[in-house]
């Protein structure tokens, strides 16, 4: 179904989440070192990858940046569980969605549809305000004319906020629409997104026009 | 510097008194010795003087005399002896001079009865006198005596005397006076001297009680609190090498448990990963095989479930255990957690409607299900879940109508991998779920208690501050 690539480096895990990957639908490819993945990435573009963020050599971080640099694609990575500092720095480092290890493959899995499905949508026409042009028909974004290159995740975020400008949505709300977590999602994803979001549709991310933050409630689009 | 109270300034006092009444009653007892000796001298010699003079003139004027005496001979021997004085001859006395009635009868019957010259002192109008008697005896040629029959007496002031005693008394009172002070002094010195080793001791003792192990007193000199001194810096050496050896073992075994928990989690992905494959490919054993992947597959989710628990309480002991507070509905976060359990028939939620409050969601969530798993597990239906909440405080309280906790058992339920009975070892716990619960509660400056229903049933109450706030942020652990 989905082309991923599995970055990790322990045989046996690496193994493990092929199979399991694979019986449910995907087609995994794996590479055992960041220099590796990059390499396979190239030569073969994958719809997503997952990224443990332990390797030997380029670490997980490095290797989602280099990622970011060279396109769009997904990256849901895996972490320790309440190791804060490496969820921290692989949002920081452009990561969409984070899974715990040691990680169900059924909760991978939905966690790798739900990024995918991010690509799509119910298109409703072009929404326009002032320079930010939303085609949400060819899901496409441009600002004063110019294209804006938006993974998934950033576009879910852009179309669920302004689907109804001037309304408030609280991060819940937000990472239920667009994330698809559950009640105890992190609420950090939501704040992530909203900023790598500002940096490429904001004149000056520092003063949003577009993405605006409500105090204490969440974000809401303009109004403008 | 605070002196203690009680017994340490009792201490001092105690001190004080001893050596001032030591001095003052040793200075006093030397001074009314000196005084009682001078005194008695004084008046020996007044005596003895007074005596020699009056027998002298006495014995003079004797052979002159006309015996038996006549009124002539009486005032003649009284004007002989001068001053103060009175003669008597059975019943007759001189004219004049002293008055009779003021010498004493044991003085007279003295004199009349004896040969010599007898001494007696009184106070007469305030007045001491010395008075002095003595018979008239005569010396025949040939050396006998004879009593004449006239009894000599006369009076010597002895006010001067008196003085001087008096002076000698004072000066002795004043010298016991002057000592007080000095003493006072002295003794505030020595008690000081004697007392300062005893605080600084204390002082250490106390220092070490509040477990500043690293307490101690400098000895001073070689006397018996030195020894002391030096006595309790070894104590406390000792105690402090123990502490740091256990401290190291205590931190060593941490460690150990958080290294090996860390270690089993990358077998545990994978044995998590194919352990789902394996599941879906049971239909195709035989039934043994069957049974056995599905134990290999229950037992990997118990596994996973231990190791994450053994390190998120290596976490509470390392310190790295991180709160992210969110403003949140605690009632929503109940009602979430019970739903996403399957728990919402189960249970009764007695709350209001919604319930802002400030705290982490996730770590909450994991308190209240395992509250509510253990009373769904080990207690008995109704389980009701209570939350309200004061101005200030949160609080979330889980009660079941099981038979309740044991007395025996309420002191330790949040011990890790306390089992209460042996029938619960196999209940799927990590037996570390209490102990993560109330960690999580104190992480977030609240707290986690056990007890029971007066109804019978346990009953946990988690308190936690209303707005709860993030430890400042510390330099980042590695």
């Amino acid at each position: 179904m989905a082309s991923v690539l599995l970055i990790e480096d322990d045989p046996s895990v690496r193994r493990g989440l092929q199979l399991a990957l694979s019986r449910h639908g995907h087609d995994a490819r794996t590479a055992g070192s960041g220099e590796d993945g990059l390499r396979e990435f190239r030569t073969h573009p994958p719809d997503l990858v997952v990224l443990d963020l332990m390797l030997p050599g380029m670490d997980g971080f490095a290797v989602c940046r280099r990622l970011r640099e060279a396109g769009e694609v997904p990256v849901i990575m895996l972490t320790a569980r309440g190791d804060d500092a490496d969820v921290v720095g692989g949002l920081e480092a452009g990561a969409d969605d984070y899974v715990v290890k040691p990680v169900q493959p059924a909760v991978l899995d939905a966690r790798i549809r739900a990024v995918l499905r991010r690509g799509t949508s119910a298109p409703d026409g072009v929404r326009v305000y002032r320079d930010l042009r939303i085609d949400t028909a060819a899901l496409t974004v441009t600002l004063a004319g110019e294209p804006v290159a938006l993974t998934p995740t950033e576009l879910r975020l852009l179309l669920t906020l302004s689907r109804s400008p001037g309304r408030v949505l609280s991060r819940q709300q937000l990472l239920e629409e667009v994330w698809e977590h559950g009640y105890l999602g992190d609420s950090r994803l939501v704040d992530n997104g909203v900023q790598r979001l500002r940096a490429k549709v904001e004149e000056n991310p520092a003063a949003p026009e577009y993405v605006q933050t409500v105090r204490g409630f969440g974000y809401r689009f303009g109004p403008v | 510097m605070t002196d203690g109270p009680g017994r340490f300034r009792g201490l001092r006092a105690r001190l004080l008194v001893a050596f001032v009444l030591v001095t003052v009653l040793g200075a006093a007892a030397a001074a009314w010795t000196g005084a009682v000796l001078a005194r008695n001298a004084l008046l020996e010699e007044s005596r003895r003087q007074a005596a020699t003079t009056i027998g002298g003139r006495v014995t003079a004027v004797a052979p002159t005399l006309d015996l038996p005496p006549d009124q002539v001979t009486l005032d003649r021997l009284r004007d002989a002896v001068g001053g103060r004085a009175l003669v008597v001859h059975e019943n007759r006395t001189s004219a004049r001079g002293l008055d009779a009635g003021v010498l004493p009868d044991e003085l007279r019957a003295a004199v009349r009865g004896g040969d010599r010259i007898v001494t007696q002192r009184v106070v007469a109008d305030g007045t001491p006198w010395l008075l002095v008697g003595t018979p008239l005896v005569t010396t025949a040629p040939d050396g006998a005596r004879t009593p004449s029959g006239i009894e000599v007496y006369a009076a010597r002031d002895l006010a001067d005397v008196q003085r001087q005693i008096d002076g000698l008394t004072t000066r002795a009172l004043a010298t016991a006076a002057i000592v007080l002070p000095l003493a006072i002094v002295l003794a505030l010195l020595a008690a000081r001297s004697v007392l300062r080793p005893v605080r600084d001791l204390r002082d250490t003792a106390r220092r070490l009680a509040d477990g500043d192990l690293g307490a101690r007193s400098p000895p001073r000199g070689s006397d018996e609190l030195a020894d002391l001194t030096l006595t309790v810096n070894r104590m406390a050496g000792s105690v402090q090498t123990s502490m740091e050896a256990m401290r190291r073992m205590e931190a060593d075994a941490r460690r150990f448990a958080a290294d090996v928990s860390h270690e089993l989690r990358t077998p545990l992905a994978t044995l998590t990963a194919v352990m789902e494959v394996l599941d879906g490919a049971t239909d195709d054993l035989d039934r043994d095989a069957r049974e056995a992947a599905e134990l290999a597959i229950a037992e990997t989710h118990r596994l996973v479930r231990l190791v994450e628990d053994l390190m998120e309480v290596s976490r509470f002991d390392a310190g790295t255990a991180r709160l992210r507070v969110e403003d949140a509905d605690a009632t929503a976060v109940v009602r979430e957690t019970l739903r996403a359990r399957g728990w919402t028939d189960q249970v009764r939620v007695d709350a209001p409607e919604h319930l802002p409050a400030r705290f982490d969601r996730r770590r909450i969530d994991v308190v209240v299900a395992n509250l509510v798993g253990n009373a769904l597990r080990h207690g008995r239906q109704p389980v009701r879940v209570g939350v309200c909440a004061s101005a200030d405080t949160l609080r979330i309280e889980v009660s079941d109508r099981g038979p309740g906790l044991p007395d025996d058992v309420i002191g330790h339920v949040f011990d890790r991998f306390y089992k209460a009975d042996a029938a619960r070892v196999r209940s799927g716990g990590s037996g570390l779920g209490l102990a993560i619960a109330r960690e999580n509660a104190r992480l977030h400056g609240g707290d986690l208690t056990a007890g029971n229903d007066d109804g019978g049933g346990a009953r946990f109450v988690l308190t936690l501050p209303r707005q709860a706030r993030e430890p400042a942020p510390r330099e980042e652990e590695t």
